[in-house]
């Protein structure tokens, strides 16, 4: 870290360098990355530690994400905690790379600035690029403002390479709307983290005093069983996370969900949302409530391994749910949060009408009178027993 | 004999992680084979180019029976049809045509 922070108090700075700093004092050893908007930030800062010699770490550049992700796998493979980060056509390079990774079990963190998908180029916030490799079999979590990235961030490398987890672990923000915005955020001292997280252990690592080989050819007869290793050690670690999530509350102060509730308290309808813009849509409910509304939020924090009976516990008993997503998908069954919601919900005997709602693509704003007006269209689709499939909104018709 | 039973899910290494080295050889590619190499003792000078070239490691020096007149060597080169797998890149390489590939079938 350098020496621009002061743990203890708020400071001013932008997300993305905050977030480099945590992870500099996170003590990583290798970070391998290629520049992409509206990540570049975030590395751009590592490489000015290293360089500045306020970081001990290696600094690899490289010329594509997926080369990136490919030395990370390489890196982490020999036992060193490895970051690295990406967004939006990075990530979707990297894809490949992303279930080699997981499935070869190396707990490499990455942050993943949300940014649409092309075509038309577009560099600006939405989910698109993390909903497609949301079955890579990486631990998702998201975020809502800096100090939050702060926290998983410090959290992730904690989840990542606890024993019972070892998996890769990615933290999401939202592009530019996170991560190029200067927020007063409030940094924990290094020896804390350190003492937090402690010297990674790995369970195994290629050395050439003790030979192992790592990825090797899964015949049919095997590549099953190791799946189901990999499903059952990602649904697992949701025990984990909450525990770590528990601990780090104890320890630093601040607690963290897999499903958060927002004012929730006898409400009849309830908002689920994702990831930033979840804030800006509790101004709305806070607004609503004031007006009688009987609305509350739920944010969806944690996004794999799916937090399923947390999720069923927290709408099962409502008259409807409105899901706001970031994310088409084309011509599908909606937004990826709500089609995994209606999948949640389906088997219960008595479930709540799901009413998905898609926008905020491509950096478009989404304020509190829109999320308002979707609310308010949502219930009204809910008392009549008229939800459609999905609907976008905030379209120029 | 004790049958070597394939582990289960919950038996299985990290990451599917080989943790000994050389265990290729309990693997054997051999039955992969359609076509396989057949090697003229006679026209074979054992300069080793089919084993260089072998990628599975099934080239092996292998004592000539009896010695042909004139044969300046004590070795040749035969297969290991445990791993061989057919692919020709012997018989492609060897600069003396002493290999040639014939179908398995009519062996």
């Amino acid at each position: 870290m350098s020496g621009r922070i002061t743990p203890g108090k708020p400071i001013g700075m932008e997300v993305s360098i905050a977030q480099a700093e945590v992870v500099a004092q996170c003590d990583v050893d290798c970070i391998a990355a290629y520049p992409i908007t509206p990540q570049t930030h975030i590395v751009e800062h590592l490489a000015e530690l290293v360089a500045d010699g306020d970081l001990d770490a290696a600094f690899m550049p490289v010329e594509s994400e997926h080369s990136a992700m490919s030395a990370c796998i390489g890196m982490s493979a020999v036992g060193a905690r490895t970051f690295t980060a990406t967004s939006s056509q990075g990530l979707a390079l990297m894809h490949e790379m992303l279930y080699i990774a997981s499935g070869m079990r190396l707990p490499i963190v990455m942050s993943c600035v949300n940014r649409a998908l092309s075509a038309p180029i577009n560099i600006w916030g939405d989910q698109s690029d993390i909903m497609a490799e949301r079955d890579t079999g990486w631990v998702q979590i998201f975020t809502e403002n800096g100090q939050e990235v702060i926290d998983q961030t410090i959290c992730a490398f904690k989840i990542a390479e606890d024993h019972r987890v070892t998996l890769p672990t990615i933290v999401n923000m939202d592009g530019f709307q996170m991560s190029h915005v200067i927020e007063p955020m409030v940094f924990y001292p290094t020896g804390k983290i350190r003492d937090f997280l402690g010297v990674y252990q790995p369970l195994q690592r290629l050395d050439p005093r003790d030979p192992k080989m790592f990825g090797p050819v899964g015949i049919p007869e095997v590549y099953t069983e190791t799946k189901k290793a990999h499903d059952v050690a990602l649904i697992d670690s949701q025990a984990v996370i909450e525990e770590i999530w528990e601990k780090f509350a104890r320890e630093f102060g601040r607690s963290y969900a897999a499903v958060e509730p927002y004012r929730t308290e006898g409400a009849d309808y309830l908002l689920v949302t994702i990831g930033g813009l979840g804030e800006t849509a509790s101004v709305a409910i806070d607004e609503l409530r004031a007006a009688g509304v009987k609305v509350g939020q739920i944010r969806l924090r944690l996004w794999r391994p799916f937090p399923h009976e947390k999720i069923r516990q927290a709408l099962a008993g409502v008259k409807g749910v409105i899901v706001f997503d970031r994310c088409l998908s084309v011509a599908g069954t909606g937004g990826p949060a709500a089609t995994e919601i209606k999948a949640s919900l389906y088997n219960l005997p008595q479930r709540p009408t799901v009413v998905g709602f898609i926008g905020g693509l491509g950096g478009r704003d989404v304020t509190v009178g829109d999320f308002r007006a979707m609310i308010q269209k949502g219930i009204d689709y809910i008392d009549r027993g008229a939800a459609p499939i999905y609907e976008m909104v905030g379209v120029r018709e | 004999m004790k049958t070597k039973l394939l582990p289960t899910w919950t038996e299985m290494p990290l990451g599917c992680a080989v943790s000994e080295p050389g265990t290729a050889v309990e693997y054997k590619t051999g039955d992969w084979r359609s076509n396989y190499p057949r090697t003229d003792e006679n026209k074979c000078i054992a300069c080793g180019v089919c084993w260089i070239y072998c990628p599975d490691n099934s080239r092996r020096a292998v004592r000539r029976q009896k010695a042909p007149e004139g044969a300046m060597y004590t070795h040749y080169f035969d297969f290991n049809f445990n791993f061989c797998k057919g692919c020709g890149v012997c018989a492609a390489e060897c600069p003396t045509g002493a290999i040639v590939m014939l179908e398995e079938v009519k062996r």
